[in-house]
């Protein structure tokens, strides 16, 4: 028994069948093709699969494809400018070594970038507590909060946005 | 090495723009037409004899394409899973593991049969389906039960559970017979799931019209695993790829070959269609392999002038329901036990014991943790003992002559360790914190602070060393550079990058060596089918000191072919054209020059001197002389609350010395990570088993992975010590931090509480268990004072 839902995904309406039993997630990878979006956990503790649903941080393993019928999604893929600038969040955890392996960076500049719009302008206390929900295994969360307080200042219009170099 | 551009900058990494965009590609990101999905049934029991298993049920279940158990396979896998000798040449006891147990499961989660159906879903249901008739067995877990005459064995037909039981060094009496002092303490090392965020996952296509297989999987060595699996399959080498494409991280638990590499494809060829399987979390607690999982006898003699003798360490590995591919390796704890230290006796034995677990393998740092901790638990007990300052004592007995060759005759190659010891307390104000910590104990705070003078050994290796220890293949490593007419570059390497960051470090030495921008530099590594013959992965921290030599060695035979050709085309003597900035000139004659990117045109056109090739390409293989053994200091200050048992981090502070640097921002990264991993081990992480065995930290909601909210800044600091062992003087970095911090952590935790009379605590040390030891010690101690 599938059941159609209609939901904007990065800015396109798209209209699917799911089963009632697919969790967001596995609509937006196997179906949808989105595979930014990263599963790490199967009890919702790693944040890999963090997305926005309405604008707000929402782990995408935690809700069924059928509940998101009529809502606005937006995915790591859609956080770029159209002319493929990418997201201050993005351009900071490249600029600060915000990431090694990478598999859970989708999640943290989604859960990051709900955390800036909340708060402009966290301590680094507040980063940290603010990303309490995602897991890395490799950066020792030391420069992913380097990057978030980066793409702080830049989103504030505090600091120019400086291009990462890549020694060319 | 030349005055360079790129070598030792913070260039930011190549890889990072397609991650940050949701562009990477892991295995579960890829899928072919007709991929059928594959689940594997596991026993629920730590230890059980396989009556029967009913398949009937499940091979009825809606989309299921086949179920297997271990004969199904028979016609296309052969043999037992591999284990290398590693650092323990004869083993006593190495059960044979198969991918698939027939008649006995050994420990929780073993797998017993296979279900694939056309959808992942579907196949997760059937495999409930799955009936399989098990009689419990008793199991064995703990180290020193599994020991005892009378204790079940981990295989029904095992004579005892004793793996191995080894002896490098028997005697050190001597320095105990001349002691004035000897301390000795017991050393738990919990076991540990290593825990990369994207877990394991297997993907598989078998052409037979040209008797093909490709394998894309999440791995960190994939030409080992082509040569374990292609023998077990009887696909030549050649006709068997794998690709290790993008990997959400490794750290040790992805070197070994598992049971899903091996059923994956054979699934696929004997149902001539693609087989996907992706590991879930929990299986990856279950069953993914462990780290650690030892325990230790410690024993040192000395004077009380401070001079540490002689040291006795025996070691018990918990090896699991099997041993490890590379689970021996652990063992190398025993030969490094003496630490930065000049003992003139070091005696040591491992022990390593069959339980009903999953198997122990190499988890970061593999060997070199567990000997940091041991060796600086037990100079800190002594310190105490002696009434020394554990700085003094360090001090006065570093090494400090190099090469040193110590007890096992290894070789220290370079060092220099008073000198990041120096910069971490000088960075600390070390005198300012004990005057701090004095003062904090006489209002009854809890103030530690914890030192660990760590060293290891990485760079694996020297194939005299390491080819016993694989059995037969040497660890060196190789790479092929290949210039393109128009001077644009790709390097193969067999080293494989799982967040280490190569593509840009090894971009950064080519792109120096041949005069070249970045851009013009293209690192491809992770495919068996691209470039060297053989690639012996990435771990035990040796990807630049083994790979990025070769790497570093075919540049200078591709300069000094193009150097011939410039001599040729310029009408010059060879030995009079020099090389610089990326142009060939004559000597003393700048104007009479060419390009790198001229040359390498002329290289695959006409008019090459008669004696020469076309081409502009060259291969090396380098087998280094010796291991390289980095260093450096660390300090942890906490405090620890007497009423509640919890940790607050306060500062930690973190100077290494990893010879020359290629790219300080990566290396800073690696030495994050690793030293958080190292924090997690010391205060929260253990893989825990109930009273019948069972598996109590299933998933990631009780297997405590630090979030950012638990992990205090880290300072940071770096001294230069190149090694003379290779010609970039460069040693290794990936697992630094995690070697170097657990100890620190623990020592600073041991100092707060020494006013309580408490001398050792075992990790992790949780608030629970600091709060059951305060509460004793005030119980049986209400004046304090040392023990």
């Amino acid at each position: 028994m599938k059941h159609k839902i209609r939901v904007t995904i990065n800015g396109q309406v798209r209209e699917d069948e799911v089963a009632p039993r697919q969790l967001l997630v596995h609509y937006l990878r196997d179906v949808v093709g989105l595979t930014g979006t990263h599963v790490g956990c199967d009890t919702s503790q790693c944040g890999a699969c963090t997305i926005h649903v309405d604008g707000k941080a929402v782990k995408s393993c935690s809700i069924f494809a059928v509940q998101a019928d009529g809502h606005e999604i937006k995915t790591i893929e859609g956080m770029a400018a159209a002319d493929g600038t990418m997201h201050p969040l993005q351009d900071a955890f490249w600029n600060e070594h915000g990431l090694q392996c990478g598999y859970c960076t989708p999640g943290f500049i989604m859960a990051a970038a709900y955390l800036l719009e909340e708060n402009p302008d966290p301590s680094e206390d507040e980063i940290r507590k603010g990303l309490e929900g995602n897991l890395c295994r490799c950066t020792g969360y030391v420069n992913i909060v380097k990057s978030v307080q980066r793409a702080a200042k830049t989103m504030s219009g505090k600091a120019e946005p400086e291009p990462a170099s890549a020694g060319e | 090495m030349a005055v360079s551009q790129l070598v030792g900058a913070r260039i930011h990494r190549r890889e990072d723009p397609r991650l940050v965009s949701g562009r990477g590609r892991y295995v579960d990101d890829m899928t072919l037409p007709r991929t059928a999905y594959l689940n594997v049934v596991r026993s629920p029991h730590p230890h059980a004899r396989i009556l029967t298993i009913d398949t009937t049920a499940a091979k009825a279940a809606p989309g299921v394409t086949a179920v297997y158990v271990a004969a199904d396979f028979d016609a296309v896998l052969s043999g037992a899973m591999p284990v290398a000798p590693a650092f323990v040449a004869e083993k006593k006891t190495v059960p044979d593991r198969f991918p698939l147990a027939r008649s006995e499961a050994c420990f929780e989660g073993e797998p017993v049969a296979v279900v694939v159906a056309e959808t992942k879903e579907q196949a997760e249901d059937a495999a409930e389906l799955v009936e399989v008739d098990y009689e419990p067995l008793p199991a064995v877990w703990d180290l020193e039960a599994a020991l005892a005459a009378d204790s079940p064995r981990a295989h029904q037909d095992l004579a005892d559970n004793v793996a191995w039981d080894l002896t490098y060094n028997a005697d050190a009496d001597a320095s105990f017979a001349e002691a004035e002092v000897t301390v000795r303490q017991r050393i738990q090392q919990q076991r540990l799931a290593p825990t990369p965020m994207e877990p394991r996952g297997v993907m598989a296509e078998y052409r037979p019209q040209d008797q093909a297989m490709t394998v894309w999987m999440s791995s960190q060595n994939p030409h080992f695993i082509r040569l374990f699996v292609s023998g077990a399959m009887g696909i030549p080498e050649n006709r068997f790829r794998v690709v290790s494409p993008d990997v959400g991280g490794g750290f040790g638990c992805k070197i070994s070959p598992y049971p899903e590499d091996y059923l994956v494809p054979a699934a696929a060829k004997l149902l001539d269609r693609p087989v996907k399987w992706i590991e879930t979390r929990t299986e990856s607690v279950q069953a993914t392999t462990h780290g650690r999982g030892q325990l230790y006898d410690v024993e040192l003699a000395g004077k009380r002038d401070g001079t540490m003798l002689g040291l006795k360490v025996t070691q018990y590995l918990d090896a699991g329901a099997y041993v490890g591919t590379f689970g021996a390796f652990q063992a190398v704890a025993c030969l490094v036990a003496g630490g930065a230290y000049d003992f003139r006796q070091v005696a040591s034995r491992t022990i390593a014991v069959l339980t009903n677990r999953v198997p122990t393998d190499p988890y970061r740092g593999a060997g070199r943790p567990e000997a940091t901790h041991l060796i600086e638990r037990t100079v800190d007990i002594f310190a105490r003992e002696i009434g020394m300052d554990p700085v003094e004592v360090r001090r006065k007995n570093f090494v400090k002559e190099f090469p040193y060759t110590n007890p096992f005759e290894l070789v220290y190659d370079s060092g220099d360790y008073d000198k990041p010891l120096r910069r971490t307390l000088e960075i600390a104000g070390y005198e300012r914190l004990r005057r701090e910590q004095e003062e904090a104990r006489s209002q009854g705070r809890l103030l530690g602070i914890g030192l660990s003078t760590w060293i290891e050994l990485c760079g694996f290796g020297p194939s005299g060393a390491t080819a016993p220890a694989t059995g037969g293949l040497a660890l060196t490593e190789s790479a092929h550079v290949r210039v393109f007419p128009t001077g644009s570059v790709t390097a193969y390497v067999g080293t494989h990058s799982h967040g280490q960051g190569h593509d840009t470090t090894f971009a950064q030495i080519v792109a120096d060596d041949l005069g070249l921008t970045m851009d013009q530099v293209e690192i491809r590594h992770g495919d068996t089918a691209e470039g060297t013959a053989f690639g012996y992965g990435t771990y035990g921290s040796r990807s630049l000191a083994v790979g990025g030599i070769a790497l570093h060695r075919s540049c200078q035979k591709v300069v000094d072919k193009a150097r011939r050709i410039a001599a040729h085309v310029l009408e010059a003597a060879d030995e009079d054209v020099v090389f610089e900035k990326g142009a060939f000139h004559v000597k003393g004659s700048p104007d009479r020059s060419k390009t790198f990117g001229e040359i390498t045109f002329a290289a695959y056109g006409m008019g090459l001197p008669e004696d020469m090739e076309l081409g502009l390409e060259a291969i090396s293989y380098f087998d280094p002389p010796n291991l390289v053994w980095p260093f450096g200091a660390h300090l942890c200050l906490l405090e620890v609350d007497p009423e509640t048992g919890a940790v607050t981090l306060l500062r930690y502070i973190a100077v290494d010395d990893c010879g020359n640097v290629i790219n300080p921002m990566i290396v800073e990264g690696q030495l994050h990570g690793g030293i958080v991993q190292g924090i997690a081990q010391a205060l929260f992480e253990e893989v825990a088993y109930d009273e019948e065995g069972r598996l109590k930290t299933g998933t990631l909601l009780d297997y405590m992975v630090p979030t950012a909210n638990e992990i205090p800044p880290i300072e940071m600091d770096r001294t230069v010590t190149p090694t003379p062992v290779n010609e970039l003087g460069v040693k290794g970095v990936g697992e630094a931090g995690t070697i170097a911090s657990s100890v620190a952590v623990i020592n600073a935790i041991c100092d707060a509480l020494a006013p309580l009379g408490i001398r050792h605590v075992d990790m992790p040390a949780s608030p629970d268990r600091l709060w059951n030891l305060i509460e004793h010690a005030r119980s049986t101690a209400p004046q304090g004072g040392d023990r």
